[in-house]
């Protein structure tokens, strides 16, 4: 869930426009460079992209007792690197702000920041890393799912913290506070937005595995393994 | 059923179970209203002198627009990423048929010579 419209006072909202929109730029570049030195990557640009679309408009329940959607910015962070959701995340947010009232044009920026800027990195680390110690594609794939979507429910709890920092207890109380309407509402779907991205790679694996090959995902295999 | 076919199943339950089991087990105790609105109220009490300046451009007239819209952009993203997974298919499908037939092809001279 991102930040209300008008729920953070101009400077914030101007801050983290400004600090958001190097990321989109430079992911817009990112995307347009993909489409031209690779047209057979539009297909998996668009899965990714209607991925973050379908995920992040299913609002689901959790043990809290109150609802949280997931973001699905992991799978184009895995697939493509992470500048390509600054943009196809962004998209997601906009057409949220302008037709569903659900975050907002003046926070655009900061939820920006915290859905397609830092959830695609953090996942993009956690893949990277399950990697390096040696885990497979999978386990991979869901711990970048699993952490971009927690990355961003933890990100947005502090902006609000910044923002709105309690009269008494100032940020850390107030950081206490948001994260404990975001952060532990949003466990559950983490592990949810996990397994499901792991069913989407099965399904790339099973029929797109040249694309994955291609996109360094995946190792090469010998013809007969195939 | 094959081992692949299971692990779907299997990874589909769980992901069911995840969010079924949490509202099977309330018994309709929570009313499971969004974080969005929550964390608003967390606003409006921690910080009291706060007033949103700017109201969003369009708002839905009622909650069953709102739902229909989010529905749209589910149906928008399913559409898409299905039409996607199986254009995919479509196409390995068509590259072993492909394969298969180079290798049947040779075959049957051979058995006709």
């Amino acid at each position: 869930m991102h930040i209300a419209e008008g729920f953070l006072p101009p400077a914030h909202a101007i801050g983290w426009t400004l600090a958001a929109a190097p990321f989109v730029a430079h992911g817009a570049r990112a995307v347009v460079r993909e489409v031209r030195e690779h047209p057979e990557s539009t297909l998996l640009l668009g899965a990714a992209g209607a991925f973050t679309f379908v995920l992040s408009a299913v609002k689901l329940p959790s043990v809290t007792g109150s609802s949280s959607h997931p973001t699905g910015t992991g799978a184009g962070a895995v697939l493509f690197r992470p500048p390509v959701m600054a943009l196809l995340g962004t998209v997601v947010l906009l057409f949220q702000a302008l037709l569903l009232a659900h975050g907002g044009l003046t926070t655009l920026g900061a939820n920006a920041f915290s859905m397609a800027v830092v959830g695609p990195w953090v996942g993009y680390g956690a893949y990277r890393l399950t990697r390096r110690l040696g885990g497979g594609l999978l386990p991979g794939v869901f711990a970048a799912m699993a952490l971009a979507d927690l990355a961003t429910y933890v990100t947005t709890a502090l902006q609000l913290a910044w923002a709105h920092p309690d009269a008494a207890t100032g940020f850390p109380g107030a950081a206490a506070k948001f994260l404990g309407v975001f952060a532990l509402t949003q466990v559950p779907l983490a592990v949810g937005e996990g397994l499901l991205g792991v069913l989407l790679f099965r399904a790339l694996l099973a029929n797109a595995r040249p694309d994955l090959e291609r996109l360094g995902v995946v190792a090469p295999q010998p013809e007969e393994a195939r | 059923m094959s081992r692949r076919r299971l692990v779907t199943v299997l990874l589909v339950l769980g992901v069911v179970a995840l969010f079924a089991v949490p509202l099977a087990l309330d018994r309709g105790r929570s009313d499971y209203s969004g974080t969005d609105s929550q964390v608003t109220a967390v606003v409006e009490q921690g910080d009291p002198d706060y007033r949103p300046w700017f109201s969003s451009v369009f708002t839905p007239s009622s909650s069953e627009v709102e739902s229909g819209l989010f529905a749209l952009q589910a149906a928008l993203g399913g559409g898409v990423l299905g039409y996607v997974l199986g254009r995919l298919r479509g196409r390995r499908l068509a590259e072993r048929a492909r394969a298969d037939g180079d290798r049947a092809g040779p075959a049957r001279e051979d058995g006709a010579t």
